[in-house]
């Protein structure tokens, strides 16, 4: 017979410790902690609440979908950039755009100068998504665009590529962000204010739901909150809370919950508490699939069951001795598989000094790699189910993030929260914490306050540059096909648009109008700007 | 530390924060408002996706201190170049300008040679507190030894 008295005598003087969101954690768990009906919490793979998984053969069947984000300079270098990344065995795409095209400026704008072809790749035209894909087959792709503000016109740019290859809508698969809470909230390229922009994300997932079968129409995102500072349960609240928020703009313009909530798609960070992000990653499907089904009266299985795509963290990744980052980036990898992600994408080690180098991006594929056909993680569904720490971890996550998600309610929901400022104060106190704990050496990261290498030179990495013509390159581009266009094509296209932008009516079908018809990113931009506004944000403090 | 019982009490270090081009890892520059605060410093926070003229004519018309940049797009040559050179058409030389973000070491170096004070990513919290007031000619004890 176990003796816990002597136990707990033995282990008293130990000091209290919290995981990395600040929850505190016994020296050991045992049955008692995991109380109530265990088996109704858990599931089985593919059943509600889905906690152990939303498809029933998981892994077995096949690995998580290998996604690295990538895309800089022109569509003609980014191009380049996918083909090598599947001849390395990756097995979609994700596009990584720059920021005038984030944010709605053609590549020849003012503000554009210093960024064009930077942090991704510079998509002015419909031809220049078509030359993005050129000789991939979109039938046989899936492809991950990362856009938000500007996601209306990507798609409508991407479904003119598409079928310039010949592929009917019904045929394209992959993700399109489209979440603009996050924007606010973390990611800051939104554009126009959170009315017409909530407008803009219901129209895709709306026109989505028509016509686009196998497409992700939204990726409702906790990630960029999480990179920005904010903790895994306030991760898990505010991905909730705007879920709820597009669902009640959704429904708000009559759609049926059961009409697009099997094709919403979620998107979470993975740092490095490994237990605490495996449980979250489980707790989340189980909040989901309550939300789904007690506040939104789900009646079909897939409406409650969350699929994810997990992005490792680079905020935890230090420029200090980068090559530890391959550690970093493999142990927050197992925690995403351990956690059940549909895909993943592992961090360059050299990210904190520039974009990653093809070593690097090789490297985080290779990471995958190995922890998919190496370690054997993945022979069996949730291997971490009736671990006693990470069950009363899992309902503690739940419990704390349904707390938060209720006090996200009183302030009027995510909406209104973000409007006012709330959660954004929160994440940037939460980031100096985190930053302070750093400085003070009370959270410790190897190499910038612990086994500081203080012999090490400059670091001497292979470095990712992106050639200083792209800009002019790219403006001539564009300029040459705009002179070439159809001119009374493009104006009554936009005409169009614009009365649609001003009716309320979906821009969907306006917009691949304007792609057909050549009209430019940054034309499209300004035209729903002057419809729209500009947001700008409430000061900080 | 700058303190209630400090005898020669300097006006306070003034120091505007922004993000010029359109990046908006906003994080670090809002992490480094509060350490400047906290150190004692007044901060005019002009926020992300600000043009080069922008910030000068912010930092003419607030007459601060220092000049603090935050840039993680990569744009940080060409826009840290261009606001070094236009400080002059606002009378601002003498302003020193502070850059941190995703900066190389290369181009850190490229940065230092124009004439800025460079922390890139990675940077001790406490040593780019004192690096801003250090840029001003202040010690962030406020004794009164500042401009």
């Amino acid at each position: 017979m176990p003796d816990r008295r002597a136990f707990d005598t033995a282990v008293e003087h130990l000091a209290p410790v919290v995981t990395d969101s600040g929850i505190p954690v016994a020296p050991l768990y045992t049955a008692a902690d995991v109380t109530g009906d265990l088996e109704a919490r858990l599931g089985l793979p593919g059943q509600p609440p889905f906690t152990r998984g939303p498809y029933p053969t998981m892994y077995r069947d096949q690995p998580w979908t290998m996604r690295q984000f990538a895309g800089f300079g022109s569509s003609e270098d980014a191009n380049a950039r996918f083909r090598y990344l599947l001849a390395q065995g990756q097995t979609a795409l994700s596009v990584a755009f720059d920021l005038p095209t984030q944010l709605g400026y053609g590549s020849a704008h003012p503000l554009a100068q210093a960024e064009v072809g930077r942090v991704g790749v510079a998509i002015d035209t419909a031809d220049d998504m078509a030359e993005l894909f050129d000789g991939l087959p979109l039938d046989h792709l899936s492809v991950n665009f990362t856009i938000n503000a500007t996601a209306p016109v990507i798609l409508a740019f991407y479904l003119v590529a598409a079928e310039r290859q010949g592929v009917a809508p019904t045929r394209l698969a992959g993700t399109l962000q489209n979440e603009i809470l996050k924007e606010f909230l973390a990611r800051k390229t939104y554009v126009f204010p959170p009315a017409p922009s909530m407008r803009l994300v219901a129209d895709v997932v709306e026109y989505a739901s028509e016509h686009l079968p196998r497409f992700n129409p939204i990726s409702v995102t906790g990630y960029h909150a999480r990179e920005a500072g904010c903790d895994a349960v306030q991760e898990l609240a505010f991905t909730m809370a705007s879920a709820i928020a597009y669902s009640e703009e959704l429904i708000g313009r009559g759609l049926s919950f059961d009409t697009f909530a099997p094709r919403l798609s979620f998107h979470f960070a993975t740092t490095l508490d490994l237990f605490e992000e495996a449980a979250k990653l489980r707790a989340a499907r189980r909040l989901w699939h309550e939300i789904a089904t007690g506040r939104f009266g789900a009646t079909r299985p897939e409406s409650a069951r969350l699929r994810f795509f997990s992005g490792c963290s680079g905020a935890t990744l230090t420029a200090q001795q980068p090559l530890n980052n391959i550690v970093r980036s493999t142990i927050q990898c197992l925690g995403a598989v351990l956690g059940g992600a549909q895909s993943i994408h592992v961090m360059g080690y050299d990210e904190a000094h520039e974009l990653p180098s093809e070593e690097a991006v090789t490297i985080a594929l290779r990471t995958q790699q190995i922890v998919a056909e190496e370690s054997g993680v993945t022979r069996t569904i949730d291997p971490l189910a009736g671990s006693y720490y990470v069950e009363w971890l899992t309902d503690e996550l739940h419990r704390r993030a349904r707390d938060l998600i209720d006090e996200i309610d009183q302030l009027g929901g995510a909406v209104a929260a973000i409007g006012a400022g709330v959660p954004q104060r929160w994440i940037a106190e939460a980031a100096y914490r985190i930053e302070r704990d750093i400085t003070d050496g009370r959270r410790v990261k190897v190499g910038v306050n612990r086994y500081v290498d203080d012999t090490a030179t400059e670091t001497q990495l292979r470095l990712f540059e992106v050639s200083d013509d792209v800009r002019e390159r790219q403006c001539e581009r564009t300029a040459r096909r705009v002179a070439a266009r159809d001119a009374s094509a493009h104006e009554s296209a936009m005409r169009n648009l614009d009365v649609v932008a001003r009716h309320g009516s979906n821009v969907m079908p306006a917009l691949v109008e304007c792609a057909r018809a050549g009209s430019t990113l940054g034309e499209i931009g300004a035209l729903l700007r002057s419809v729209f506004g500009e947001h700008e944000e409430p000061s900080p403090w | 530390m700058t303190g209630p019982s400090d005898p020669h009490p300097a006006a306070p270090l003034k120091v505007l924060l922004a993000k010029p081009g359109l990046d908006g890892h906003d994080r670090g520059l809002k992490v480094i408002a509060m350490a400047l605060r906290a150190a004692g410093a007044e901060v005019v926070y002009l926020g992300m996706r600000k043009t080069v003229e922008q910030i000068l004519t912010a930092a003419a018309d607030e007459d601060v201190d220092v000049i603090g940049l935050s840039i993680l797009s990569g744009a940080h040559l060409a826009l840290g170049r261009s606001l070094l050179a236009e400080r002059s058409e606002h009378g601002l030389d003498a302003t020193p300008v502070v850059i941190g973000g995703t900066i190389p070491a290369a181009d850190a170096r490229t940065l230092v040679t124009l004439g800025a004070h460079v922390f890139p990513a990675g940077s001790n919290l406490d040593e780019v507190v004192a690096g801003v007031f250090a840029a001003a000619g202040r010690r962030q004890c406020g004794s009164g030894s500042g401009a």
